[in-house]
Parts: structure tokens; sequence; C-alpha cells
């Protein structure tokens, strides 16, 4: 008689001490090697395409930036252009000089704190103190100019809401100096470091071939030898404007994901420094009178990838849909490609390294837990038709 | 005051529970252990598992998915246990509200399961870590 061998399974989550949020991953193991994972995400979902068709469109950036708290830049700012384009509105200069100066900063203290977590999931905690304590300043630099430390709602259809003051330029050029003189010091003692190369070297490939396969964008994509950036392919805001290189790495391990996202920083501090030394005089903001019908798509290169809105309109003062894709929705099934093969103990940073934002990723699925059949949009449209021809026929 | 009480005023040690909120919150939390802030030099300590908490740190609008599992970490803790509403959404249910998969705000979904819950709330989007370390002094005060 055969006898049937179950290969044991190790839950991971919802709530686990490893990352914030909630996320059940299922690793079927063989010995110490992982065989097979499986996700189920969407614990976080909240609903927010649906709640923001029921706001105004200059009500919406301050709900969707709080779609991830850590890319509360990037999302408005895509919303934004794409409600710019459908009424083809163009922005103040300065504007557009502004909103490229706070998505920098977002994305310096966003990289920054990647590799603090990244320190704390192998078990480097002097690393973690060190990233975070260096992240402070630019927090500090965000609440100066915009009021809050992580939820700016800074930008708005035409424009942006609060200016940078000509007064505080010098003290943001000198802090810059400062973090980049830290960051210099960070990055070379987290390259060096033996140990990191040990823990991070060869561990969580993502290929080439899978990460184009997988659709992986930004610096996952990165650090796989895809050399996409959407701030160089479409430019938005002004960086056209602005010298600086896309940086990518040809490896695909953790390591690799870690340089690009530390080197990135620095391209970021040189972009603020720039972009503050050109930024023009005049207003920050013009009047918008209305949207007119229309649709059209807005993309941004968030600090973990592309992030895409869609927006339509029909004239009124809502939006009649709008849809959002953010990049750790993308990013997270190519641990199918990365996780498998891997030790256990080595699972955990590679599930941090694509620096998964599960808020990002939330989803809802209709299941018919009796059948186990997932509905779809045509087929739950069909059943909502097919109850309202149920109740005229009754009606009759 | 019993000794379990005089202990949990002078260390409190926390669990943090994400209930559905966008990460702001959580990075505020986890920037409490780093230098500028350092919540260890007062005996409040991060810890990996429910049973082991004397406080939750609830953050976010409580999903559908959350709510129960929301209860079975308060039921796993040894009482008496204050639950942290950290944020406007954990509050009450802040830009949310309206949302059709939100059943929160936690005090409503904490006091099904036990009325006499302790529950102190700290508002902001997100609060400040100072405004934490405020809230978190000030309920233990009242113990």
């Amino acid at each position: 008689m055969k006898k049937i061998v179950k290969k044991p399974v190790i839950a991971v989550g919802p709530f686990h001490p490893l990352q914030e949020e909630m996320e059940f991953f299922q690793l079927t193991v063989d010995g110490e090697i992982v065989t097979d994972i499986d996700m189920r995400l969407s614990y976080n979902h909240r609903g927010i395409e649906k709640i923001s068709e029921s706001l105004q469109f200059d009500q919406v950036p301050f709900l969707i930036s709080r779609i991830c708290g850590i890319c509360s830049a990037s999302h408005p700012l895509a919303y934004v252009q794409a409600a710019e384009e459908i009424a083809d509105i163009k922005p103040p200069e300065r504007a557009l000089y502004v909103r490229t100066i706070i998505n920098e900063l977002e994305r310096i203290h966003s990289h920054i704190l990647w590799v603090g977590l990244a320190g704390h999931f192998i078990g480097y905690d002097t690393v973690f103190m060190w990233a975070w304590k260096y992240r402070e300043p630019v927090l500090d630099l965000l609440e100066e100019i915009t009021g809050n430390r992580n939820n700016y709602g800074n930008v708005k259809i035409g424009g942006c809401r609060e200016d940078i003051p000509n007064e505080i330029k010098p003290r943001i050029l000198k802090e810059l100096d400062e973090i980049e003189k830290k960051m210099d010091m960070l990055t070379k003692a987290v390259l060096d470091d033996p140990v990191l190369h040990a823990r991070l070297k060869g561990v969580g490939i993502l290929s080439k071939a899978d990460a184009i396969k997988y659709a992986v964008v930004g610096p996952t994509a990165r650090g796989s030898g895809v050399d996409i950036d959407v701030r160089r392919d479409d430019p938005y805001a002004v960086y056209s404007d602005l010298d600086w290189n896309v940086i990518t790495q040809p490896e695909g391990d953790v390591f690799a994901k870690a340089v690009v996202r530390l080197l990135e920083t620095f391209e970021s501090i040189k972009m603020v420094r720039q972009a503050l030394k050109k930024l023009p005089d005049g207003p920050v903001t013009i009047e918008v009178k209305e949207i007119p019908p229309g649709e059209a798509v807005g993309h941004v290169e968030a600090p973990r990838g592309e992030t895409f809105h869609y927006v339509r309109s029909d004239g009124g003062n809502r939006p009649v849909r709008h849809k959002v894709r953010a990049p750790s929705y993308v990013n997270v099934p190519s641990f199918k490609a990365s996780c498998i093969g891997e030790k256990i103990a080595d699972v955990t940073i590679t599930l941090a390294a694509v620096d998964p934002c599960y808020s990002c990723t939330e989803r809802v699925a209709a299941v018919d837990s009796r059948s186990n059949v997932i509905h779809d949009y045509e087929n739950l449209l069909r059943l909502s038709r097919e109850k309202t021809e149920k109740i005229k026929e009754g009606k009759k | 005051m019993s000794w379990k009480i005089w202990s949990l005023k002078k260390s409190p040690w926390v669990f943090h529970v994400n209930t559905g909120a966008c990460n702001n919150c959580d990075i505020e939390i986890v920037n409490l252990l780093t230098p500028k802030f350092d919540v260890e030099r007062f005996g409040i300590k991060l810890v990996g598992s429910p049973r082991h908490a004397d406080a939750l740190l609830v953050t976010g609008v409580v999903t559908r998915q959350a709510a129960p599992r929301l209860q079975e970490v308060y039921r796993q803790t040894s009482k008496p246990c204050v639950v942290f509403a950290i944020g406007a959404c954990a509050c009450d249910k802040g830009i949310f509200h309206n949302g059709y998969h939100v059943v929160g705000p936690v005090d409503k979904i904490i006091k099904e399961i036990d009325p006499n819950a302790i529950i102190a709330y700290v508002p902001g989007c997100p609060p400040k870590p100072e405004a934490m370390i405020s809230g978190v002094v000030k309920a233990l005060s009242t113990l």
C-alpha cells in the first residue's frame, strides 16, 4: 500500500512579529528547504477605490495619501497628474519643483527605512538603529515643509498646498550635506561588512528573466538588471531637467537590491539639491474650476516602483471610477520565483527584500464557500443582473 | 495596589496589532524604539507574542478580516491589559468611516468580548511619537 506523505507546512501570519502588517504565508518545507510558498493577502482591504468615488475631486488626495503611509507623496501625485490630464491643466513651474523635492525626500526616508528594517530582519540591530537615526532629519525637514512627519497631503489639483519658503532653503541644503555624510558612512559600513555579505549575497535570487516574467517594478526590477524607471522613461514633474542616473545591479539577490536602494538615496539627495538651486519664483497653485468628462492615467515612480492611477470623470464633482495599482501588488508574487529553494532562515529577508507594503496590495475577492468558486467581475455582474430580473418578475 | 499593577506600570510590555492601518502609525511605533525616542529606557518593550503583553497598541480601522483576529489576540493577553487605540482610524475610523469593508472602531470590537476593557485613545494621523509616549504615561497613571 502506498503511504501518503504529507509535507510539513509552516504558517507565517497573519499577526507575527516579523512584519508590521497582516499577511499570511504558507511555506511548504522539505527539511530546511522551502519547496513551495502560498500567500494570502488583503487582510487590510479597506475599499479605498469605492470610498474615493464618494469624495470630491479635491478631497481624494487626502484619502489616497493614506493608501500607504510611506508612499504618501507618490499616490496623490499619480492621481493628481491623471486629473490634470483630464482637465488639461498646467500647474505652475514652482509647484512642479516642490512636488519633485517632496517626492525625492520621501524616497530618501523610505530607502533608509528599508535598510534599517533589513538589518533588523537578519538580526543585525546596529544597522537598524543607525539607519533609523539618520532618517530622522529627513522627517524633520518634511514636517517643516508640509506640517506632518508622514502623511503630507501636499499635492492638489493645480499645484501644491504648501510652498517651500525661501528662508529655509539654506537649512535644507545644510541638512542634506549632513545626511549625505552620514549615509556615506552607513553605505560604506554596510557594503563592506563581511556578515552582511555572508547573509545577503546569493540569497533570494530573482533572475532577469523571472523579473520580466513577473513584471516586477522599481528597485526590485533594477536589482535584477531590468533598466526601468518611470522618472526617466516617462518624465513627470521636473525630472527631465535634472541630472541623475538610474542605478541598476545585475545580480538579482538581496544584496543587489540593498545596493540599488542605498545608491538611489545619493541620487535623490543630488536631485533635491539641483531642484532647490533651480527653484523658480512664483505661485505654487492655480485655481481649478471644474474637471470635464474624460479619462486619464497617471503614473509615478514611488519608492517601491511604479504606482498607477486611472481616473474617469463624467463632468461632475466626483470621480466616477478610480483605479489604483500599487507597486507591491506586482512585486509580491515574485516570491514564487525568489523564495523556492531557499532555507527557511533566508526566506524572512527574501520576503522583506522587495520592501513589501501590504496595505497597498489590498484587493477583494468574493468566494462561494460551498462550491469554492471565486466570483470575478463578470460573474458578479451576471449575478446582480439575475437578481434584478428575479425581483422584476416577482413584482409582475 | 496589587503587585501586578505595580509591575505593569513599572515596565509595560506592548504587542503591536495592525488591523488595517496604512503603515504610518506602525512606522511611528517602530520609531519609538530607535535612538531619537528610545522608549526602552522607560521599560517599554515591544514583544513578539500577545501572551507576554501588558498592553496592545492597536492601529488602523478594523477591517472585516481583522475583527475576529483582533478579538483573538485580546483574548490571549493576560489581564489587566490596556488597549491603546493609536491614530485617528483606530479611535473613530477616521477618513475610512464609510468604507464597506470597515467594521471598527477598535473600542467597539474589543468591548464586544470584554465590556470592562481599559481603552486609551491617541488621536492623530499619524500621532507623533511624543504623543504616543504621553498617551502611554497618562493611561498608566490612571491605573
